[in-house]
């Protein structure tokens, strides 16, 4: 029942995997503390100018947003199937998923780039080529270096997800994994979710400001 | 040689996937309600916690049998709340801040 890649400290595959799912969970929870700390200093900072941050997240994009949560949530259905696929041998399926996993994070940099060309076009760059529209005061600035800073730690976190997530694709289509050999697929899994988990909270920080009026 | 297990159900994952999209929508009808600025980041941060824990618990497997993953992964929230709470603390004592 053992395959070829058991390490000799494990009992057995489910061990294995179990302990290397353990080490992604105690990643994660530094993951927490980190993104964490930004959203706190975003609430510091909401609680302390609440108006110039609902003028400044009126001019955020919900829609691009939005569609990116979408995607997002749909590339955690298809990781959390191709973890599914390699359990029950279903090898092309597996392939497939993967490959449409990383193909939906790349369309969400791909809309992510999109909403940042705007974001210039529209002159909300802070300290590089921010303008001020009628009303807003130098917090609308810290607002926008929070949208820059925290989406762009989460599309590195992002792409570091599409670059594994490829590895376990080539791997896959090589036959690499099997029922009993999906550790590395769970952990990628985990982390690919987490970054999921993390773009639910950016969302709420961002987009829903400033939409319904004073 | 392989030991071939029956697949998992896929009803819960596409149930999860469901409902997380339809909070999604939620959000955004919630975000162009006059619901004032107490209840604003209640509700938004309220559907974040909630689609949080439907990927944590479906997705990400916490569901089941109990096991020393829940507490890994209870750590990282347990001292998000030490990170939050003397935070809190310091900003709330400061003076000087917000500047006006």
């Amino acid at each position: 029942m053992f395959s070829g890649r058991l390490q000799e400290q494990y009992t057995d595959s489910a061990q294995q995997s179990e302990t290397a799912q353990l080490g992604m969970w105690v990643f994660i929870a530094t993951e927490i503390m980190f993104f964490g700390a930004l959203i706190f200093s975003y609430t510091v900072c909401r609680i302390a100018y609440p108006e110039q941050f609902r003028l400044a997240g009126h001019d955020s994009f919900i829609l691009l947003g939005s569609i990116n949560q979408a995607i997002l949530i749909t590339s955690s259905l298809t990781m959390v199937l191709a973890v599914r696929a390699a359990k029950a041998d279903q090898q092309r399926m597996l392939v497939l998923l993967l490959a449409a996993t990383a193909a939906l994070g790349i369309a969400f940099l791909g809309v992510k780039g999109y909403e940042y060309a705007k974001d210039v076009a529209a002159h909300s760059v802070p300290a590089l080529d921010y303008v001020f529209k009628p009303g807003e005061r130098r917090p609308t600035e810290i607002f926008w270096c929070f949208y820059f800073v925290a989406t762009g730690l989460h599309a590195i976190h992002l792409s570091i997800g599409i670059v594994l997530v490829l590895l376990l694709t080539v791997r896959a289509a090589q036959g690499a994994f099997s029922p009993d050999y999906d550790a590395p697929l769970e952990v990628i899994g985990l982390y690919w979710s987490f970054v999921d988990t993390a773009w639910f909270f950016l969302f709420a920080c961002i987009y829903p400001l400033g939409r319904a009026g004073p | 040689m392989s030991v071939r297990t029956p697949p998992e159900p896929i009803g819960p994952y596409v149930l999860g996937w469901a409902v997380l999209l339809l909070l999604l929508g939620l959000s955004v009808l919630a975000a162009y309600e006059p619901i004032g600025p107490i209840f604003q980041p209640i509700v938004h941060f309220g559907i974040a916690a909630t689609q949080a824990a439907i990927v944590f618990i479906i997705f990400m497997k916490l569901r089941g049998r109990p096991s020393l993953k829940w507490v890994f992964a209870a750590a990282g929230f347990f001292w998000l709340m030490f990170l939050f709470g003397l935070s809190t603390v310091d900003y709330a004592t400061r003076s000087g801040f917000p500047l006006k």
